[in-house]
């Protein structure tokens, strides 16, 4: 949820990121506050990914400052790493892997406990309605639950903030909305929410949206306020109307 | 003679029914969308209608020619853009179009018309290698590809996938117009918005076809009486308004929910009291026509 009195768990300020003579990111500066869903959008090239590997201190910028869950961007990122989750579609869980296998996997990599880690696998494996999948490998198991089971493991060791690089491309839309039920829930818990989507219908879920230009923010606000402002009745006619002209 | 007729086909890998009893035909000239989520079956069914795998059961014929027995044939007729990126990352734009005539026995300048107005965008990178395009330029690179040698059946396995709005947008507006060339065109995707851009539409899940309508006609069949709901919290709303009695199903949609009713006659008065008292404000209860995915999420529940 959204609250401008909250926290700011992300800083970023003039950040610049060149590739040669590609400019990625272009001076952005925003703030992401405590337990706000934050939007991430733009057009494929716009330079999204760049930004989201620098946050999760995968990758240093040119120029700017930055800090993320409370930690220089520069100087702290063992601590950054130690204080988010990531998940995208494309790279989630191993396939080769059991259910229980994935679970305990991260939960040790996120430098959980082995007594915590049995506990918290149970009790995820319940909530999920997956006990019985327990032993079955990722690859065995229905896409929804891969995605649903995906978004609970980046979050097992109650990081700050999770990343979600377009975590429901290609889902039934059934799932997509027992996905935002968790992404719902979790920012109740004071969990921060990164995301981007292709989907506009999910834009309007979160409590604000930035969208990039050409390695510019051309807009930051909440959905309702971006929708007044440009006069548009959906984000879906707000992204068109700033990303269309730039494509390619 | 329809550009596509598939009888009862059936295909399964091992334990798993990849598809079961599909049926349906696709005319001359038109624009026909199978929309599904991954793993609904649209990629196995476009490789079988493009004679890369053989179904189990059932037949299914492209231009009258047997996709089994006339593959060869069917081969020259049509174009495939399959889902994942498949042209030569190591070869320039311009040498995998050249590519792809010489293999059809045409060349680039025969057809050019038909896909002179996709290639104009991406000409100005014709000597850049096909692995370092965007994403929207290897899409309009691969339909260039697809459709170099004037297929009269193309078949597009979820092109719009991952792709931005601004680029979906511009890529359907390019099928409009080769649909208005005269080309018959299949094409499959996992955005429910881009069902109403199509002829005709075949709802698809689990392998099996729920509706097969042209869009609106898909729209008609929803059952239930249904509202948009909306208030100050989108979440504790979804919370509050499935603890409802009376709803039969309620589901997020952007700012607002959609809820549905089995009865008739709807106490809209009652469910504001309701939402009221569960400390909302700003409440909004408008009756809505359903759209293409209400409608897919309804036939998902039935099946």
């Amino acid at each position: 949820m959204y609250k401008p009195e909250a926290e700011n768990i992300i800083i970023v300020k003039d950040l610049v990121k060149r590739f040669g003579s590609f400019v990625a990111n272009d001076h952005l500066s925003f703030e992401v506050k405590k337990g706000e869903i934050f939007g991430f959008l733009g057009a494929n090239g716009a330079g999204k990914t760049t930004t989201i590997r620098i946050l999760c201190g995968l990758s240093y910028p040119t120029s700017g400052k930055l800090i993320v869950g409370g930690f220089d961007i520069y100087k702290e990122r063992d601590n950054i790493k130690k204080n988010i989750g990531y998940m995208s579609q494309k790279f989630s869980l191993y396939d080769d892997l059991t259910v229980f296998e994935n679970i305990r996997f991260y939960a040790g990599i996120y430098g959980l406990r082995k007594n915590i880690i049995e506990k918290r696998a149970s009790d995820l494996m319940e909530k999920l309605d997956m006990k019985e999948a327990r032993d079955k490998l990722i690859r065995d198991i229905p896409l929804g639950w891969k995605q649903k089971l995906a978004f609970s493991v980046a979050i097992i060791h109650n990081p700050k903030i999770v990343f979600l690089d377009e975590p429901t491309g290609g889902v039934d839309p059934v799932t997509r909305r027992q996905f935002w039920d968790m992404i719902f829930a979790a920012s109740r818990n004071e969990i921060t929410i990164f995301v981007t989507t292709h989907y506009m219908d999910e834009a309007e879920y979160c409590d604000r949206v930035s969208i990039m230009v050409d390695g510019k923010i051309a807009a930051l606000d909440t959905p309702e306020n971006l929708k007044k402002t440009y006069g548009a009745g959906s984000m879906n006619e707000v992204f068109l109307q700033l990303a269309r002209v730039k494509v390619d | 003679m329809p550009a596509i007729l598939v009888e009862h086909i059936a295909k399964n890998f091992a334990q798993v029914k990849a598809l079961s009893e599909i049926s349906f035909t696709v005319d001359r000239s038109e624009l026909f969308g199978f929309i599904g989520p991954d793993g609904a079956g649209k990629t196995t069914l476009f490789r079988i209608l493009t004679t890369l795998l053989v179904p189990d059961e059932g037949k299914a014929l492209v231009n009258g020619l047997d996709v089994v027995k006339d593959y060869r044939k069917i081969r020259q007729d049509i174009g495939y853009m399959p889902g994942k990126f498949s042209l030569y990352t190591d070869l320039s734009v311009e040498e995998n179009l050249n590519f792809y005539a010489t293999v059809f026995g045409t060349t680039v300048a025969e057809n050019y018309d038909l896909i002179r107005d996709i290639y104009i965008q991406i000409e100005p990178f014709k000597k850049r290698k096909a692995g370092k395009l965007s994403g929207g330029m290897k899409q309009k690179l691969a339909l260039s590809c697809a459709l170099i040698h004037k297929p009269s059946v193309l078949i597009l396995d979820e092109p719009t996938t991952g792709v931005d709005a601004v680029s979906r947008l511009e890529f359907w507006e390019m099928l409009k117009r080769l649909k208005g060339s005269g080309i018959t065109i299949v094409v499959s995707t996992p955005y429910m918005d881009e069902a109403s851009l199509c002829d005709r539409v075949a709802l698809i899940q689990n392998g099996k076809i729920m509706a097969i309508s042209s869009p609106s006609e898909v729209i008609k069949t929803y059952p239930w009486r249904l509202f948009s709901v909306t208030s100050n919290d989108i979440y504790s709303l979804l919370i509050d308004l499935r603890q409802y009695p009376k709803i039969n199903t309620v589901f997020a949609f952007g700012q607002s929910a959609h809820i549905s009713f089995k009865e008739v006659r709807v106490d809209e008065e009652s469910l504001c009291k309701y939402l009221e008292g569960k400390g909302h404000s700003g409440i909004k209860i408008v009756p809505l026509e359903a759209n293409i995915e209400d409608c897919f999420m309804e036939l998902m529940i039935k099946t």
